[in-house]
């Protein structure tokens, strides 16, 4: 289902990732593994859009998702070639009103040559599809932003819980609904039928969210005032929200007691049965690993070094060196 | 000082929980019964005693035409976390638009009540443009540009002799008059107290409305964390435009409004204080709540009109030497800046926190965290 | 505050770090011939000011990450400071032509308001932004706009919303000839004083412990203080530093202009920022380089009939530097730069 293809990234002279092939089955639960620095986070952030790749594609589905951005200078191209006629035309006006040129005609003319510009900047914001097959024919591709993976169709919660602190529960997953509510400011403003509608409709199906999770009762709580495990649970229905395919955690059972752990691992796996999406995870606990994943891969220090179902990992010497230094006794 | 707010607050409770169900109409009643009430009390000593009835009542206007700024500005800078230095601008182009559209300087005549639409889509239409390139911006390089901008466009304003008349500013604005049925002159104050009595409901209600709206939450999710906000779909470009077009087309509402009351418009209303005064209503009142930042702007604008005026009275009345010296109008403006400071410093939730903020345990934060 | 640049490939290494110089020197080259002796001579002053301003606003963006937007206003109450101590105590009303005594005057001049104002400076930053630290970003700026607008008000309180006149010390009349052009060595006299203190500065920065307490902390506060740097007191001194440069600023600024007025600040302030950022943010060649660059570009404007834009155009290139090059020329070296 997500292909990535030689996927590096650099940060400056740091190859965080080195050039990783790397595939999810549709439907399975896939995980991430290697000791602390391998570069699992920064992979995981290279396909929720938050880091650009330096080198290497990602495909979703078979159709291309993330690519290395470039040409990067010729952007503003696109932005200065309108402006053109529009400085033609500012020019022209500060000839037509000669040497009687004040701040007002400065400024006047300025705007005007602005407009061009303003004009490109705006198609950018509300035709977005459109400035990006402009763009791509001057050879610039714009590095993709986590909100066009959440329409892609991919999700993802944080390492150390990013949550709205100060909204509540449901609010929380209402926001996380984001992509699929379509009422416009015109109709808040006036409270149409078809808001009101869409909103209640939403509420209903946070609260089944909610449910799911089994934070059903807490929709009201301030997202603050959860305890640690339940704010997990609720960044994962947040997530979930959006009607993923593919829902990406990090890290979801940190800080967990076992208690919490096998509930999380639970609704892992309640998660791909029941709602058909396909989950990629990083995790430490290799409890929830070896539990749940169908496929593992293992990356230390940026690079792959294994791949392939939990009980070859298990076993593999390589990964047993990442983990446990050169010459390490068998096993976990 | 917290606690004597919430034991203030405190008996309103059960009403206040029938009102946050039927907001709006809870809104209308409330705006009523205090335009009703505050002229009423004004009959009464020592408030006769100050100036007339209406006096009174053209100074309420002109609190509620600042509290109407102040809650648009809340829109921007509460609601989405955007600090807007510039916010003036948008009201002197209200002004301006109104100006230009019903004045002997221009020759045409376009009636009021359109023009107020037209006052916000102009707002909005130079909110986009302001935002479209700031947008990348972080908060300090934010607050430079739109501080920028409020000061560019006074300056064009003056500088545009042919279209504004410079310094002199456009005046013999048209008046709103309905013939027949109403007639707004100088002396009387009361027709424009209504009309903006109920623009001041109006947009209030909006506000509340856009607040809990999808947009509102959105806003509320860029303010806490733009980034989580950008992985749960949100794109924050667009968020954030709008807030700059609401925010902005309010002002121009409010400008058009203000043009037609004072009846003419120059460069000089619209100086960096005016932002600047709009900014101290906010972080007094409370930022992100519409009713709190409304009630700012009416404690900050009575203070100096009222107050102010009646420590000159008094100081000339008894003759006291050195401060006899002393115009205290002239102080306002300090104040507006250690109302600044002095809220950050001690109380930078405001005087009435927003709830959401009141619902927050810490005390310690600082109202909601993450603010940009 | 790192004043060197990040180098990345070593090839051009050599040719890169020329690039720089030899950019200078192309730069006033043009400018000499385009302007003429006056007007460049007249820039490199503008400019020296503005460098003096910039610094502050580079050096304490660089440490505590905040648009000090009370600085431009630091170096206004300068000038006002500066213009009552030589109206009011050195009992000046024009040009001292005893050369001892201007010497001991402006030694004077320049010592009691540089001090004042550093002291005003760190004032400020102990009682308005210290407190707010840890604060969410907006609450510093908002108290920096409080604090601008309280000491633009209060000077505009007792000083009145005009123009204010300043005695000037130095003789203008003073001048050497160069190739056939008068250059008044008041000129002369402010830009080798600029360049004087912001030599002093860069030495102080690069080699003292407190400047390189003052680079790191930039680079990463927390890492310092576990080193055993006094964060407080590292911050402190920034603000003296930056103050006391503005108060410089302000000194000088009377000196040349012979007159100041309240809002001083606000208009120069932005544009100084503007250098700043033009520089690179946090970066000290940066600032002074941004502050030339700057008068350059304001004075190259008048020279061509558009003195009233220049305003608009300073501005208009900080918008364009924030949006396209946020570094900077030079390299941006504070804290983050998502």
């Amino acid at each position: 289902m997500l292909r990535a293809r030689g996927v590096t990234r650099k940060f400056g002279g740091l190859v965080a990732v080195n050039s990783v092939d790397f595939e999810i089955p549709r439907g399975s639960i896939s995980a991430i593994i290697g000791p602390n620095g391998a570069g699992k986070t920064t992979f995981f952030n290279v396909i929720a859009g938050i880091y650009a790749p330096t080198e290497g594609t990602i495909e979703l589905d078979g159709k291309p998702l993330i690519s290395p951005p470039t040409g990067a200078g010729r952007e503003p191209i696109l932005l200065v070639l309108p402006t053109i006629p529009f400085i033609g035309l500012a020019i022209y006006f500060l000839m037509a009103v000669g040497g009687d040129t004040g701040l007002v005609e400065g400024v006047a003319s300025v705007a005007v040559a602005l407009l061009g510009f303003v004009g490109a900047l705006l198609l950018n914001i509300i035709r977005p599809a459109w400035y990006n097959r402009l763009i791509k024919r001057i050879g610039v591709t714009r590095p993709a932003r986590p909100n066009d993976m959440v329409v892609a169709g991919l999700a993802r919660t944080f390492q150390n819980i990013r949550l709205y602190k100060s909204l509540t529960t449901l609010e929380n997953i209402l926001v996380g609904m984001h992509v699929h509510l379509h009422g416009s400011l015109l109709g808040a403003l006036f409270k149409t039928r078809l808001v009101r509608e869409e909103e209640a409709a939403a509420e209903q199906r946070a609260r089944e969210l909610l449910a799911f999770v089994d934070l059903a009762g807490m929709e009201n709580e301030l997202a603050a005032n959860l305890p640690y495990g339940k704010q997990r649970l609720l960044e994962i229905a947040r997530a979930i929200a959006s009607r993923p395919k593919l829902l990406l955690l990090d890290e979801p059972a940190a800080g967990m007691n076992p208690k919490e752990t096998e509930e999380m691992t639970a609704l892992i796996r309640r998660i791909r049965d029941e709602l058909g999406i396909t989950v990629l995870l990083i995790e430490h606990d290799m409890r929830v690993v070896m539990g749940i994943s169908d496929y593992i891969t293992v990356l230390d220090h940026g690079e792959k070094i294994a791949e392939g179902l939990p009980k070859a990992i298990r076993t593999n010497p390589k990964v047993i060196e990442a983990y446990l230094g050169r010459g390490a006794a068998a096993g976990h | 000082m917290s606690r004597i707010v919430d034991a203030v607050n405190a008996p309103f409770a059960p009403v206040r929980a029938y009102f946050r169900k039927h907001r709006s109409f809870g809104i209308f009643v409330g705006v009523v019964l205090l335009s009703v009430a505050l002229p009423l009390l004004t009959r009464v000593p020592p408030f006769d005693g100050i100036q007339s009835t209406n006096a009174w009542v053209n100074a309420f206007t002109t609190a509620a035409i600042y509290a109407m700024l102040a809650m648009g500005l809340n829109v921007v800078i509460g609601f989405a976390g955007l600090l807007d230095l510039g916010y003036a601008a948008f009201f002197a182009l209200g002004g301006y638009t109104y100006a230009l559209a019903a004045s002997p300087f221009s020759g045409i005549h376009l009636p009021f009540w359109p023009m107020l639409l037209a006052g916000g889509i102009v707002g909005a239409i130079f909110g986009v443009l302001l935002g479209a390139p700031t947008l990348r911006l972080r908060g300090d390089y934010l607050a430079i540009v739109t501080l920028g901008f409020g000061e560019i466009v006074p300056i064009t304003l003056m500088n545009a002799d042919k279209f504004t008349d410079g310094v002199n500013g456009i005046g013999g604005i048209d008046k709103p008059n309905i013939p027949g049925i109403l007639q707004f002159t100088l002396i009387n104050p009361w027709p424009m107290y209504g009309l903006v009595v109920v623009l001041f409901t109006l947009i209030m209600i909006m506000i509340y409305r856009l607040e809990d709206s999808r947009l509102g939450r959105t806003w509320d999710a860029i303010r806490e964390d733009e980034l989580a906000a950008e992985s749960s779909g949100v794109n924050t470009v667009i968020a954030k435009l709008q807030a700059f077009a609401v925010g902005a087309s309010i002002a121009g509402i409010v400008g058009v409004v203000n043009a037609a009351k004072i009846t003419i418009v120059t460069p000089d209303q619209f100086r960096f204080a005016v932002s600047i005064s709009a900014l101290a209503a906010v972080v007094l009142g409370g930022m992100g709540n519409t009713i709190g930042v409304a009630t700012g702007a009416f404690i900050i604008y009575l203070f100096q009109s009222i107050l102010l005026k009646q420590l000159n009275t008094l100081v000339e009345n008894f003759n006291i030497p050195i401060l006899n010296q002393i115009d205290f109008l002239e102080f306002q403006y300090v104040l507006y800046g250690i109302v600044l400071v002095l809220m950050m410093l001690k109380r930078p939730q405001g005087i009435f926190p927003a709830r959401r903020r009141m619902r927050e345990f810490a005390p310690l934060k600082i109202g909601k965290g993450g603010l940009k | 505050m790192a004043t060197a640049n990040a180098t990345s490939s070593s090839a051009g290494r050599l040719l890169g770090s020329l690039r720089l110089p030899i950019g200078i020197v192309a730069f006033l080259g043009i400018s000499l011939t385009v302007l003429g002796i006056d007007q460049f001579v007249n820039a490199l002053t503008l400019g020296a000011i503005y460098a003096l301003v910039a610094l502050g606003y580079t050096m304490v963006y660089g440490i505590i990450e905040l648009i000090n937007f009370a600085h431009g206003d630091v170096f206004m109450v300068g000038s006002f400071v500066a213009m009552f101590i030589s109206s009011s105590l050195l009992g000046n009303e024009g040009a001292i032509t005893n050369v001892p005594l201007l010497a001991g005057s402006v030694l004077v001049l320049f010592a009691l308001t540089i001090g004042v104002m550093a002291i005003v400076g760190a004032l400020i930053e102990r009682l308005a932004y210290r407190p707010l630290r840890r604060a969410p970003r907006l609450a510093p700026l908002i108290t920096a706009i409080g604090v601008s607008f309280i000491l633009q008000n209060v000077i505009q309180f007792f000083f009145g919303p005009t123009i204010v006149t300043v005695p000037q010390l130095v003789p203008i009349e003073w001048s050497i000839q160069v190739s056939g052009a008068r250059v008044p060595l008041l000129n002369l006299f402010v830009i080798a004083a600029s360049v004087a203190l912001m030599f002093a500065l860069q030495l102080f920065i690069s080699r003292t412990r407190t400047g390189r307490a003052m680079r790191t902390t930039s680079m990463d506060r927390d890492a310092s203080s576990l080193m055993g740097v006094d964060i407080n007191r590292t911050i402190m001194i920034t603000f003296l530093i930056g103050s006391g440069l503005a108060g410089a600023a302000g000194v000088v600024h009377g000196l040349y202009y012979g007159n100041t007025s309240f809002n001083l600040g606000f208009q120069s302030g932005l544009k100084a920022f503007t250098a700043a950022v033009l520089g690179g943010i946090g970066n000290t060649a940066g600032a002074a380089l941004g502050g030339f660059l700057i008068a350059f570009i304001e004075v190259g404007a008048s020279a061509f009939g558009y003195g009233r834009w220049g305003g608009a155009v300073v501005f208009s290139l900080l918008v364009i530097f924030l949006v396209f090059r946020p570094t900077g020329l030079l390299g941006s070296h504070s804290g983050d730069r998502a």
